[in-house]
């Protein structure tokens, strides 16, 4: 049984004005780590929603864990991370972490020790009674990533969390994020627009056209596990990079023809 | 065009609703002998069809009506907060541009400009306009002179606010095309002042009314809705309809006036849509 | 250490100065081109306050108490309305722009009526006034602090299946108490404004705004001065205490005001 199914999804906005998404057909088994990369208004950000059922999709069906995607939701079956920490700034990062522990009703005790443990598991000890704004945007993502695997849902999603950063403290929390992954062993689904990042961090990469955002290809990505550093210099992780921008190019380059099909223009 | 008409229904409807909430309160009262939270008859509650029948009758015996008189007095308070309006925007701009140009100047003055609103500045418009008075200012333009006061407070607090607003990227744009001083004022820190500015004058247009209002009774003058809320008030117990008469023409005049601010401010300033759930 | 206090003196300095220099020249120059109604000298006010400041602090805190009435009646008013409106945006939505022009109203030539309903001499007549003058302003405010929270940060409640009313509580409410007491100190000012200048179409003669009306008939204009001074010292402790419920209370959240 595939953690997330899609079949025959699109969303169109503005009645039927603007075609977001079109026919996506995607299964993601567990274990993965799955990244959705495209051009901006491609519509990656609105499939993690879909997914999520903070969005409703306009046609065809998703099913999270075998169940509807708004029973998944109601059964809070899985974690969210967005591009900003989105933290609650009168409250603690220890009690940040613990909000989805108190929405489901954890006591107290519970919910310390399982703070304590996040903390340690994304390197923030020490921090428990800082509040957000006394963090650097990084450390806001640990905290805000910590607070999504707090309660060790099956499938994380993730909305460009790294794309807010400058590119080494990304690609420190790449290699952490890889490290969380290992460790719980979640599902996750990573919308980026970083085809580096996509390559390194996936078991695959689903490349999306332009609008109306379609799937072009999904490359898998057979680098070997646990990823390191040193793979960002292998021969293998450049061919993959480059099969990747080149299927976004191929995307591209069927949505232009298309648009000159549908409105009679040519050349 | 659909926009206006559907903002004009809902107008004609609140209004109704309002109507309907005044006369129900009014029966209810009337009905239970309700004496709280004040005593409900027809002195203190009179029907609004009462109202705006006493606009059309004399005010006093072979007199003309009263909405005249009324509209009468509204100009007279008008002009004399809206020249002081204007004088006290433009001073106050003047000041905050000024004080945008010194940082010395600024904070030196700043400060108290900003604790003049912590002061109820409202209360000395009596006392301002009558010692105006003994020094010979004829009794509108004391009047107009309090109301620039008031006005000039907001203004500079606001547009020195404005006048920093713009984004600094932009002004080190503007100097590496060695933009001199008053051409970066006026390319730029002008404009970017104008929605702060507006604010502003959406304050101080209502507040350079009811200055004006209040000032009037003290300083005796006859002329105006101040004087006419006095003057009616002696005879509210005989005649409460001319009292609230003058209060909605007064609502009206402030209203208006505010109006005119708002639909200066959607001519002149273009914001973005702000992005919040 | 004494380097940091040093430079804190140094910001304070220009304005010490323009005080400095203000005073002086109101006292040697514009008081003495201007006369004694239109503008009396600092000491001359000052020495009136003193000899009469019993009577003063005491109008002072009568017209407080007027004020602090119609402060929390039409705050807590305000604050329940933002509620509803932020709860039923389309509601809100169509009716703030009349909410907003129906503040240019002069509500305070509404005194004399507020005298006729609740009687002359009754503080509840004040209250009125005063309670209207702070609605909207806390109302506006409470309302833009419970809509302006991110989208994300709502998607993430929803995330967690969370109700309409658990967003509120954990989330709206929180992110609005700055917005709250911006409305609130703005609101202190507008009561004592209302108190006092709703006693000038008639009040109890401890008020401080009758005070004031019969020291101009009297062409006592120190007294009205320092009358003036007395209700700018409330206004401006009511100010500061509301400040300092806000540091209690948002404990160094960082203000999202403006």
């Amino acid at each position: 049984m595939s953690v997330v199914e899609l079949s025959g999804v699109s969303k169109t906005f503005q009645q039927g004005k603007t075609v977001a998404l079109q026919g996506i057909d995607l299964a993601i088994e567990a274990g993965e780590f799955v990244s959705l990369i495209g051009p901006s208004g491609c519509g990656k950000s609105t499939l993690l929603r879909i997914i999520g059922d903070l969005i409703q999709p306009t046609t065809g069906s998703v099913t999270v864990n075998g169940k509807p995607a708004h029973r998944a939701r109601l059964d809070r079956d899985y974690g969210i991370v967005f591009q900003h920490a989105v933290l609650y700034d009168w409250r603690t990062v220890a009690k940040n972490i613990a909000l989805p522990l108190e929405m489901l009703g954890w006591s107290r005790a519970r919910r310390a020790q399982r703070v304590k443990e996040m903390l340690e598991l994304v390197e923030l000890t020490g921090f428990e009674h800082h509040h957000p704004w006394q963090l650097s945007g990084g450390m806001q993502q640990r905290v805000s990533i910590a607070r999504a695997l707090s309660f060790s849902p099956a499938l994380l999603l993730m909305d460009e969390p790294f794309g807010a950063l400058d590119e080494m403290t990304r690609e420190r929390l790449n290699m952490e994020l890889l490290r969380l992954w290992e460790e719980i062993g979640s599902t996750v689904v990573f919308v980026t627009h970083s085809i580096a990042e996509a390559v390194f961090l996936s078991t695959r990469v689903v490349v999306m056209s332009p609008r109306p955002g379609r799937i072009t290809e999904v490359v898998d990505v057979d680098l070997p596990q646990p990823r390191t550093a040193q793979l960002r210099e292998d021969p293998r992780y450049f061919e993959l990079v480059t099969a990747v921008r080149e299927a976004l190019a191929r995307g591209g380059a069927e949505a232009v023809v298309e648009e000159e099909l549908v409105s009679g223009t040519d050349g | 065009m659909q926009i206006a008409a559907r903002r004009g229904g809902l107008l004609v409807v609140l209004l109704g609703v309002l109507w309907g909430l005044w006369e129900g309160w009014h029966w209810v009262g009337t009905r239970f002998h309700l004496h709280w939270p004040f005593p409900v008859n027809d002195t203190t509650m009179p029907h609004l069809h009462e109202i705006v029948r006493a606009l059309f009758q004399p005010a006093q015996v072979n007199g003309p009506w009263l909405v005249r008189i009324l509209v009468h007095d509204s100009l007279f308070t008008l002009k004399e907060s809206a020249v002081g309006f204007a004088i006290g925007a433009v001073v106050g701009f003047a000041i905050a541009v000024v004080l945008s140009q010194s940082s010395f100047l600024e904070r030196g003055i700043i400060p108290y400009v900003v604790a003049s609103q912590t002061i109820p500045l409202l209360a000395i418009a009596p006392m301002v306009v009558v010692g105006l008075g003994t020094k010979g200012v004829t009794d509108w333009v004391a009047v107009a002179i309090l109301a620039a006061y008031l006005t000039f407070f907001p203004v500079t607090i606001n547009g020195l606010r404005g006048l920093q607003s713009a984004d600094p990227r932009a002004v080190e744009l503007m100097r590496s095309y060695a933009a001199s001083r008053w051409r970066i004022l006026w390319k730029l820190q002008v404009p970017a002042s104008l929605p702060y500015l507006f604010s502003a004058f959406r304050i101080a247009a209502p507040l350079a009314i009811v200055g004006a209002i209040i000032s009037e009774p003290a300083a005796s003058i006859q002329g105006g809705l101040g004087g006419a809320i006095v003057n009616f008030n002696q005879y509210y117990s005989i005649e409460p309809q001319e009292l609230w008469a003058t209060n909605v023409v007064a609502a009206l005049l402030g209203i208006g006036f505010f109006l005119v601010v708002v639909a200066a401010e959607k001519l002149v300033v273009r914001r973005p849509p702000e992005q919040t759930a | 250490m004494s380097g940091r206090i040093g430079r804190r003196a140094l910001d304070w300095l220009p304005a010490v100065l323009v005080f400095a220099v203000g005073l002086a020249a109101w006292q040697w120059v514009f008081s003495p081109l201007a006369g004694r109604f239109l503008l009396p000298r600092p000491s001359t006010i000052a020495t009136t306050l003193w000899h009469n400041f019993r009577l003063l602090f005491d109008a002072g805190w009568f017209t407080f108490k007027e004020a602090l009435g119609g402060y929390v009646i039409g705050s807590a008013l305000a604050i329940v309305v933002a509620l509803l409106f932020a709860r039923w945006r389309r509601v809100g939505d169509a009716l703030m722009p009349y909410a907003v022009a129906a503040n240019a109203v002069p509500i305070i030539a509404f005194a004399p009526i507020t005298n006729a309903w609740f009687g002359v001499l009754n503080p509840h007549s004040k209250w009125a006034i005063a309670g209207v003058l702070c609605f909207l302003p806390v109302m506006v405010n409470t309302l833009r602090g419970l809509t302006s929270v991110r989208p994300e940060a709502i998607e993430l409640m929803r995330s967690y299946a969370a109700s309409e009313l658990d967003i509120f509580r954990r989330v709206r409410i929180p992110a609005a108490l700055p917005f709250v007491f911006t409305g609130l100190r703005v609101a202190t000012v507008l009561s004592m404004i209302g108190a006092i200048v709703g006693d000038y179409f008639g009040g109890s003669t401890v008020a401080l705004g009758v005070q004031i009306e019969n020291s101009i008939s009297l062409f006592d204009f120190p007294f009205g001065w320092a009358a003036i001074v007395v209700a700018s010292g409330f206004g401006i402790a009511f100010y500061v205490a509301v400040s300092l419920a806000e540091r209690v209370v948002l404990r160094g959240v960082p203000s999202t005001r403006e």
